[in-house]
């Protein structure tokens, strides 16, 4: 028997589809991937240091940087856990909670919409790409209506929200969601039942459900292995609890049933969305705590208590108690994690961030072994990873 | 003498001509591409340069002109300078045994609007569209790059499986005209055109030229996703101009054998014989565009088992069975 050698390439960290700064080695035998090892940490920035020497208000914009194409999810684990270390998550107002849901839905539609057009363009069907991303413009028209930015948002506060809602913006999302059930319908229409697409996708990209919990994964990878695990059910947040929405499982465990789950689950998004909707009423925003956050504009100019808070809030920002917490939340891509360490100063001792994507990136080279190179595109497709998380 | 002088001035005549369109056509089916593709992409398209952004292809072709051409430091020169004339070189040379227009009464003496009708044209095309193969091989493997390695072995055994179906599907055409001219295959189809005696052949064929010429869906050797560029990512320049505008030129005349073996060739009502034949050559080519703004990509393997596994075994039972009844007609 001759003995073969194998050819070493590079793909990445410049290659049209690793998604960014991903380099991946891949040992190939012809076409067939012998071993795949991620390199990672091209785009790293240290935000977990950065955030041990900024006020807990002041690390709020950097997680908007973490993964890019959800950034409200980001914004939303971080307040919470700071509400937490705070003990004020009981006092966040109706209002802000509603908006929270509305807009962290609204980013998993976001997300979703480019995962589904950037895996459809790695497999080769340009024109669902262009159609996602006309959607996402939408709502990144949104985005920037509520936060003025269009990427990095920083929107959610700690203890509520940054400003209102626009006036009028109700309707326009609402308008936007009740168009999104035909437009995924357009993208169905032209994947879901192209023999192409099918057979790029099926059976690809297998991990078993042991697999997948014991490497970690998490979101819509973990659900499409059949792991009935949404945190969004299991472990509320935002009063997630009072909505009415299905988790999707699917038993497959191959890249066809996460493209099915994503798929239902931006369904699913839009039916939140609507009862989010139905539920918003007017109110407060922010959470009557004058310590933690900051006193309304008139407040600050004609009040001594105001103008103090405020003072104290800009220039030295609040002091938790001593103490560390946890909170995981269900961002598009899977759980993303904050974990705090409070030494009782206004600045984070240790930020950890437990990322999705670098975690569920784990589970890449044991799904493309024995695969072909074309395969390896489509699992890196629909792992929807985002590097800004993995290199944090 | 002069005779034979008026018929080199005449056959020089029309190589120009072909010449001339070809290359024209083949530099404006990429803007149509990039516009019809755009249009179906919520896109514009290019529509800057000239009027309706008419001028871009010249612009392309400026750009490829004055940029570097390079050679990387560890490719096998010679064969990396040559390979991309060959394929363009090859799908040019296709053109010579097209007839374009029934014979024309000029002067007194016919002319046959074919630079050359060979009597076995289509052995000819098959013969350069094989020879084709070699470019794309050669510079995948002159360059000395692994992705362009890639993208040549996929090139050859796609092109190599392909042309077994595509010449299996040929075989009832060739039947029903008795010929293997291509002037004697369209003559042939003056009462109705063999894609409706031949559907099934016309299908194959389709497929497998799709799979022949590169284009998407099966656009694996090439695929930016997979491997880059495939076998022309380390040429730049005019150099990869001329794989480019050799694949272009290639969908020319892969609509103009499309028309030529099942579309009727010149025949039509109404217009002149030209006309027909060009919007038939541009209606294939717009099919093939759409076709790219709608499929997504195979994968190599399940290319080749479709390849081998279906077409194969079906256009051998379409000749056998097209045969059969044709057989039986005579009787």
């Amino acid at each position: 028997m001759a003995n073969f050698e194998t050819m070493t390439i590079n793909m990445g960290p410049q290659h049209p589809s690793t998604h960014g700064v991903l380099q991946l080695i891949l040992e190939l035998d012809g076409e067939i991937v012998r071993k795949a090892t991620p390199h990672i940490g091209f785009l790293h920035r240290g935000v977990e240091k950065l955030a041990e020497h900024r006020t807990y208000h002041q690390v709020l914009p950097l997680t908007d940087r973490l993964d890019y194409l959800a950034p409200m999810h980001n914004n939303l684990g971080y307040v919470l856990a700071v509400e937490k270390l705070l003990g004020i998550t009981d006092a966040i107002p109706e209002r802000a909670q509603v908006v929270r849901v509305l807009l962290a839905e609204l980013t998993r539609l976001k997300s979703h919409l480019v995962w589904l057009a950037c895996h459809a363009l790695d497999i080769g069907a340009m024109t669902v790409f262009i159609y996602c991303f006309r959607e996402r413009e939408h709502i990144m028209n949104f985005y920037e209506k509520i936060s003025g930015a269009r990427m990095t948002s920083n929107y959610f506060r700690v203890g509520g929200l940054s400003a209102d809602l626009p006036a009028g913006l109700e309707q326009e999302i609402r308008e936007f969601v009740n168009t999104m059930p035909g437009h995924i319908n357009t993208y169905e229409g032209l994947l879901t039942g192209n023999k192409i697409w099918q057979k790029r996708i099926k059976d690809v990209g297998v991990i078993s459900a042991e697999d997948a919990i014991d490497l970690g994964v998490t979101g819509p990878s973990l659900r499409g292995s059949g792991v009935d695990w949404d945190l969004r059910r299991d472990q509320p947040y935002s009063g997630y609890e009072n909505y009415d929405f299905e988790v999707v499982v699917e038993d497959g465990c191959d890249t066809w049933a996460r493209y099915i789950v994503r798929l239902k689950e931006m369904r699913e998004a839009c039916k939140i969305i609507h009862q989010a909707l139905d539920k918003l009423k007017p109110g407060p925003i922010l959470a009557d705590a004058p310590k933690i956050v900051l006193p309304p504009k008139q407040a600050t100019v004609n009040t001594i208590e105001g103008l103090i808070h405020h003072f104290k809030l800009i220039s030295e920002g609040f002091k938790p108690e001593v103490g560390e917490v946890y909170v995981g939340v269900e961002n598009p891509k899977g759980e993303v994690g904050y974990y705090l360490v409070s030494d009782g100063t206004p600045r984070p001792y240790r930020m950890k961030i437990r990322p999705a994507s670098f975690i569920n990136l784990q589970a890449l080279p044991k799904m493309c072994e024995g695969s072909m190179i074309a395969d390896v595109v489509a699992v890196i497709g629909t792992l929807d990873i985002v590097l800004g998380e993995i290199d944090r | 003498m002069n005779d034979l002088l008026i018929s080199l001035v005449l056959i020089l005549v029309k190589l120009g001509l072909i010449l001339g369109v070809v290359l024209t056509m083949a530099a404006y089916l990429v803007l149509a591409e990039r516009k019809i593709l755009g249009r179906m992409q919520l896109r514009y398209g290019p529509n800057r340069i000239g009027p309706g952004g008419m001028l871009q292809p010249l612009c392309d072709v400026i750009k490829l002109l004055t940029k570097e051409d390079f050679v990387p430091g560890r490719a096998d020169k010679w064969i990396f300078l040559f390979a991309p004339g060959l394929t363009a070189l090859a799908a040019l040379l296709s053109f010579a045994v097209v007839p374009f227009s029934p014979p024309l009464a000029l002067f007194g003496r016919e002319i046959p609007m074919v630079v050359c009708d060979l009597n076995i044209g289509l052995l000819y095309i098959f013969g350069l569209s094989s020879l084709a193969v070699y470019g794309v091989v050669l510079g995948g493997w002159a360059s000395n790059s692994k992705y362009s390695l890639l993208g040549a072995m996929r090139g050859l055994a796609q092109l190599v499986s392909y042309e077994l179906a595509l010449g299996l599907a040929l075989v009832p055409v060739v039947m029903s005209a008795k010929s293997f001219s291509l002037n004697a295959i369209v003559m042939a189809q003056a009462d109705w055109p063999n894609l409706l005696r031949h559907p099934l052949a016309f299908i194959i064929f389709m497929i497998s030229i799709t799979a022949e010429s590169k284009r998407t869906p099966f656009d694996m050797p090439e695929a930016e996703n997979e491997i880059v560029a495939g076998y022309h990512t380390e040429y730049s320049g005019m150099r990869f101009g001329l794989f480019f505008v050799g694949e272009y030129i290639n969908l020319v005349v892969i609509g103009a054998m499309t028309t030529v073996f099942f579309l009727g060739g010149w025949h039509g009502p109404f217009l002149p014989p030209v006309v027909w034949f060009i919007l038939k050559v541009l209606f294939v080519a717009f099919l093939f565009i759409w076709a790219r703004g709608s499929m997504p990509r195979p994968r190599y393997d399940q290319l080749m088992h479709f390849g081998w596994k279906v077409l194969i075994p079906l256009a051998l039972l379409n000749v056998v069975v097209s045969g059969a009844i044709s057989l039986a007609m005579n009787s």
